[in-house]
């Protein structure tokens, strides 16, 4: 077997072993990205040098005994919106195309002490805005099980990467669907953490009150090792949350008698592509066969859900971007004449059309006249869209739908028109603006090939029970 | 939602960005078609109900005024486009 098919635990098991040296691993996993990125473009950067010098010293950490985690040595991927110290780390944008951060995000920190070898940066839509990872600066990222197709967005690359075998986990972030979405197109699992349980210190911000970082893994038990090492308490975000107990790999259980699934019946209705519809309810199926007791319920306020997240991400994108002025850091235009043409002129040059279309979105929202109609009407609509998830939750223990109304989209047609990009996004906003857990698996594919996302959605801090259907679900799939 | 020349200008300004014609007036219809998808909100009954901007009650964070973070000047400066005796280098502002 090809040492970069293993899965990450697996790989982590047999460094543990002896059986694999955490540079044979480095090695494997630097051939394939040579031998597959020219392709793919899952990489901004790979970091060639770094990964090697950094093996060698997990190696030695591991051979003293000072490194007790099961992913030790594991090559991983980090999604290119989450600083690393002395790698650029660019948002896939022009403005940042030379950024090198002095310091690490919390999340790298706690990777790097559980011993995780960091072998590049993915590449992503800009900023996090996108479903495709074709607004990134640095090229579009094709999807491994069809390179004519997109392999979502924004943590494409980190998705692409999972799949095509470059990396044996990924970070990535999720503001509307970033994470699960691109897992759901590319055929890997991805979790979205409830909001304050990954730090986000050292995330580059998108929407602050909508962002979290989770990990990406070919299965649900390498992504819930990931979680248990990224998740906890962090004084420098504060809107981190103290959790009573982060360890998820207990979760890891092979049962779902009597638990409650819920599924709304707007997220099998119009819109739905019918193949996915048909995986999904036949992964239901297997769930209910479990033990599980599904049944279908209404929770139409979801369908205010994307109008309130695009007025809400763009206004805090739209201040959030404001930092970007070509004087800290970043690119600056060659050709200026005093500083408000400095600013214009690098900002206009430096962000591609979906990052210049939200912030212009969210100054017009946050406008004197348009606040109260928009941003306001959005925070309103956003309580009731939780308000809709705390009543649910107390009939059910998870939600299960789609995550994506259809499976990927081929390259090159989802731009043109903004607005029905934004409509693919119709089962995983309505998560963020609650603030809730959900992770997106593979649940079979559809007539062309390509994998269709299953997704199931947890009450807050509820990630053990959507951890525990998903690991369920696998198994029974085999 | 019908966006004036005038509008686009505004959020344009606002936003500190220059569009040439082709991209004011694909923002023109953009926006348009946007916004008025956004409207659809007006159809959700929210009397009575207050504008949530945390999902949870978190309430503010303080900490002791202590600081923690070393001299680095050298290294933040590092990435400035331009600088000049350990300063960020801008165009003249005050005459």
């Amino acid at each position: 077997m090809d040492l970069t098919s293993l899965s990450a635990l697996e790989l982590g098991r047999k460094i543990k072993n002896k059986e694999i040296t955490v540079e044979e691993a480095v090695r494997a996993q630097l051939e394939q990205i040579k031998a597959k990125d020219k392709e793919y473009n899952c990489y901004i950067t790979v970091m060639e040098e770094d990964a090697l010098a950094r093996g060698k010293e997990v190696q030695q950490l591991i051979d003293k005994g000072k490194i007790d985690s099961p992913l030790a040595g594991v090559p991983m991927v980090i999604k290119d919106n989450i600083c690393t110290k002395g790698t650029k780390t660019t948002c896939g944008s022009k403005i940042l195309y030379n950024f090198i951060p002095p310091y690490n995000a919390t999340v790298v920190e706690k990777l790097l002490n559980a011993g995780a070898v960091v072998i590049g940066k993915a590449n992503m839509d800009e900023f996090a805005m996108g479903s495709t990872t074709e607004t990134s600066y640095f090229g579009e990222t094709k999807n491994p099980h069809n390179t004519e197709y997109v392999p979502g967005g924004s943590s494409g690359g980190s998705a692409a990467a999972v799949a095509a075998e470059e990396a044996f986990y990924a970070l990535g972030s999720d503001t509307g669907g970033s994470i699960r979405q691109p897992s759901s197109f590319c055929g890997v699992t991805g979790i979205k953490p409830t909001y304050g349980t990954v730090s986000r210190y050292g995330l580059i911000a998108y929407a602050s009150s909508l962002d979290q970082i989770g990990p990406m893994a070919r299965n649900v038990s390498d992504c819930t090792a990931v979680l248990d090492i990224i998740s906890g308490y962090d004084s420098k975000d504060s809107t981190s949350l103290e959790g009573e107990n982060y360890n998820y790999t207990e979760a890891l259980v092979d049962d779902v008698k009597n638990m409650k699934i819920g599924i709304p019946k707007g997220y099998l209705g119009k819109g739905l592509d019918e193949e996915v519809r048909a995986g999904i309810l036949s992964a239901a199926n297997v769930l209910r066969e479990k033990g599980a007791i599904v049944e279908e319920f209404e929770l139409d306020v979801v369908d205010y859900a994307i109008p309130a997240y695009y007025v809400i991400a763009s206004a805090e994108a739209s201040s959030n971007l404001s930092r970007y002025d070509g004087v800290k850091y970043g690119y600056r235009t060659e050709d200026f004449e005093g500083l408000q043409e400095l600013y214009k002129k690098t900002r206009s040059e430096g962000f591609g059309n979906e990052a210049k279309r939200r912030m212009m979105i969210g100054a017009f929202v946050l406008s004197s006249g348009y606040y109260e109609a928009y941003y306001k009407k959005a925070l309103k609509v956003k309580a009731r869209i939780k308000e809709g998830f705390d009543k649910a939750f107390e009939k059910y223990d998870i939600i299960l739908g789609p995550t994506a109304p259809s499976t990927a989209p081929k390259l090159g047609e989802s731009l043109s028109d903004p607005l029905k990009m934004y409509l693919g996004d119709i089962y995983t906003v309505s998560v963020n603006l609650a603030g809730l857990p959900a992770i997106s698996l593979p649940c079979g594919t559809d007539s062309k090939g390509l994998p269709i996302g299953l997704q199931l959605i947890g009450k807050h801090f509820g990630e053990k029970d959507i951890i525990r259907a998903a690991y369920s679900y696998e198994q029974s799939k085999g | 939602m019908n966006i004036t020349d005038e509008t686009i200008e505004y959020v344009a300004a606002l936003a500190k960005l220059e569009l040439n014609r082709e991209e004011k007036e694909k923002a023109k219809k953009d926006l348009g078609s946007i916004l008025e998808y956004m409207d659809t909100m007006n159809e959700l009954n929210t009397d009575n109900i207050e504008p949530m901007s945390h999902v949870f009650p978190v309430k503010n964070v303080f900490r002791e005024d202590i600081v923690t973070n070393g001299p680095n000047r050298d290294i933040l400066l590092s990435n400035a486009p331009k600088q000049k005796d350990g300063c960020f280098m801008v165009p003249k502002t005050v005459e």
